[in-house]
């Protein structure tokens, strides 16, 4: 009987050596004469263990885990295509306590499937969703979403339903989807596993999202840096093509939908939306100034659905499963499952997806295993670039919209970076400032010129320049670029300056405690 | 009077560039909607983005010049000139920080002879920045002539380079 061999083929497992291994291993079994069938799989999601290879067994999967070309003649050698023993050896994969402590809906089929194979993805539930939303009508499709307590997982949590419901309403003779797939923030990587390990789900949710609205073209706006995604995302659309699961007359039924992989390059404001839109149409990503809303005046004029791969991804499990359940998850207003990214200083990095409400703490200690250098942690940044740095003494919040505004910080796209006792938070304050004067679009003063005066400033107080002075000029400044901006890009970045300059004053080379003007 | 120069109403594409350029924008339908990745397939062929290329592009496109050089240089992406024959892009940003990856760009910067945004004196390396690859969990990464990297040490940054002849 041939054995099945599962070796990821996600851009992460790539950096660290799949396909040498997954060559190794074909060839390895070629001189054995061993009839192997290689199955590149998306990823589990449990980065330290990449490239993480899996073996098919009556009793389940068998993980490999860390797998280099060098260990495949002793794996061979352990018999490890029955699952035998070996030190890389982490036992039946669904008995992994990282796996089988979450809560996996988005990522539900990650590691378990051929990301470009429409068989895989029906045979564990794909398409569930928009069968149901094909029977329906937009109205219900909308409430449905509504009920769901979905809120837009890009980072600003507007709830999907209420978007959604304005382009529904909105009279035009064409409407759009639009996916906002250019994940830019630091320490965020979700979009790209699903991407990569799960495309027909974003496709499915963005063909839901266009039934219900009366959209029929749809464009999915992924980054340049995301090649791979790229690739998985443009084939699996041919093959939902071919199977009629997108195009004309769906499953014969009288909605239609069109889908376009748009490649980015390599902007990060693009990853707001409306820079977006104007990137899609061609020209440079420069921010509009709102109103008028894109659900209203998006993509060359007319009513837009823009949303988040994982704000996509979470609806044809809503769809399928009822509002109701996903709706059970969660705290608060914040509903439903998270796909958590840790990233950063940490022992176990990875995807953890669970209900809102679990604490800070817990997934960096418990899922992540705290810093990987044996060093304390210090600060963590969570909501990329442009979210606030939290310290030690805070990893108790619970990971939630509200409770996270109420101390000045941001859940954003979910990303969470770990920094040890090693960590310069002055240098951090000052490349949030230099990473917005480089990303900046130019169009409004406060960004554009603000960032550059922020890096200088920040040097002069690092500097010893005025110190006093200085602080006070940088916090003037950084108010102006809260109040003042036209988008998220310039209006956020004080979040990492001043949470870093309130908390971690001492970096700046001012004393620690001290009373800040602002409070 | 001294008669004043016009414009061709048509430029004439002189170069493979140009000609590249002429094509892509056919091959996308002449639509304006296009250019970023008419852009992008004429680097991909071109190795970069030849100045003498955008009136070629503006012309069928019907956009002016001027909008034609305002994306080209807006992204990131799009290089005016040549790089070097193989490019490392290193992550900047602050996951890849926290894993070490300050002192990865120091030693690749020194080990290479070139600092970011520039290309070694033999035209041989271009080093570049990027603001994250999505590959966060294991920094710090780079894509080295497009493929990735991870778990990068910087003692060990001529792995990076070695293969490239």
């Amino acid at each position: 009987m041939m054995v099945k061999v599962f070796i990821p083929r996600d851009m992460l497992s790539k950096a660290l050596g799949a396909d040498e291994v997954a060559e190794a291993i074909a060839a390895e079994a070629a001189k054995r004469k061993i009839s192997v069938q290689i199955i590149r799989n998306s990823a589990r999601g449990m980065a330290w263990l990449e490239p993480f290879v899996e073996i098919e067994t009556p009793k389940g999967r068998i993980g490999y885990g860390g797998v280099k070309v060098a260990d495949v003649a002793s794996l061979f050698e352990a018999n490890f295509l029955e699952g035998g023993k070996h030190d890389l050896a982490q036992g039946l994969v669904e008995e992994i306590l990282y796996l089988k402590n979450q809560e996996r809906l988005t990522f539900a089929r990650a590691g378990i499937t051929d990301p470009v194979s429409l068989e895989d993805y029906m045979a564990h539930g794909g398409y569930e969703g928009l069968k149901k939303a094909l029977a329906s009508d937009g109205a219900s499709i909308v409430k449905d979403v509504l009920d769901s307590g979905l809120r837009g997982r890009g980072g600003a949590g507007f709830p999907t339903g209420i978007k959604w419901k304005t382009v529904l309403d909105a009279k035009a003779a064409q409407k759009y989807v639009c996916c906002n797939a250019d994940e830019g923030d630091s320490g965020t990587f979700a979009d790209r596993m699903i991407m990569e390990g799960d495309p027909f789900l974003l496709i499915e949710g963005m063909t839901i999202a266009g039934v219900a609205a009366g959209a029929t073209e749809g464009y999915i706006y992924c980054r340049s840096e995301y090649p791979y995604a790229i690739d998985a995302l443009k084939e699996a659309i041919d093959v939902a093509k071919a199977a009629n699961w997108l195009g004309q007359n769906i499953q014969g039924t009288d909605k239609s939908f069109e889908l376009k992989v748009r490649r980015g390059a390599g902007a990060y404001i693009c990853g707001e939306e409306t820079a977006m839109l104007e990137s899609i149409e061609g020209r440079r990503g420069m921010v509009r100034a709102k109103p008028p809303i894109p659900a209203l005046q998006g993509l060359f004029g007319q009513p837009t659905i823009i949303n988040n791969v994982l704000s996509f991804c979470a609806v044809p499990t809503i769809m399928a499963k009822g509002a109701k359940f996903y709706q059970d998850f969660g705290m608060g207003r914040s509903r439903g499952t998270m796909p958590f990214q840790l990233g950063g200083n940490l022992e176990r990095g990875g995807i953890v997806e669970k209900a809102f409400g679990i604490t800070l703490r817990e997934l960096i200690e418990d899922f992540g295993g705290g810093p990987y250098m044996g060093k304390p942690l210090r600060a963590v940044q969570v909501g990329g670039p442009l979210g606030a740095y939290l310290s030690a003494d805070q990893l108790d919040l619970k990971m939630d919209y509200e409770t996270f505004a109420a101390v000045g910080a941001m859940l954003g796209h979910g990303g969470i970076v770990v920094f040890d006792t090693t960590v310069n938070m002055a240098a951090q304050a000052r490349f949030a400032m230099e990473f917005c004067a480089i990303e900046s679009c130019g169009k409004c003063t406060p960004c554009r010129i603000g960032s550059t005066r922020g890096v200088e400033v920040i040097d002069k107080i690092v500097a010893g320049k005025d110190r006093e002075y200085n602080a006070a000029l940088l916090t003037d400044l950084c108010q102006t670029m809260t109040d003042g901006s036209l988008c998220a890009m310039g209006g956020l970045t004080p979040g990492p300056v001043m949470s870093a300059f309130t908390k971690f004053p001492e970096d700046f080379g001012l004393p620690k405690p001290r009373k800040m003007a602002a409070e | 009077m001294p008669k004043i120069a016009q414009p061709k109403a048509r430029p004439t594409p002189v170069s493979a560039a140009d000609h590249a350029a002429q094509t892509l924008a056919e091959k996308h339908g002449n639509k304006a909607s296009e250019l970023i990745e008419i852009l992008h397939e004429l680097q991909d062929e071109i190795g970069h983005v030849p100045e003498s290329t955008m009136p070629i592009l503006a012309s069928a496109l019907n956009l002016s010049r001027a909008e034609v050089y305002g994306v080209a240089t807006f992204y990131h992406d799009f290089h005016l000139k040549p790089q070097g024959k193989h490019v490392i892009k290193i992550c900047r940003a602050e996951a890849c920080q926290s894993a070490g990856g300050v002192e990865v760009v120091a030693a690749l910067e020194k080990l290479v002879g070139a600092k970011l945004g520039e290309t070694t004196k033999d035209g041989k390396i271009t080093l570049e920045a990027v603001y994250c690859l999505g590959l966060c969990p294991m920094g710090p990464a780079a894509l080295v002539d497009g493929k990735p990297k991870a778990a990068i040490k910087a003692d060990k940054v001529q792995d990076l380079v070695r293969e490239l002849a």
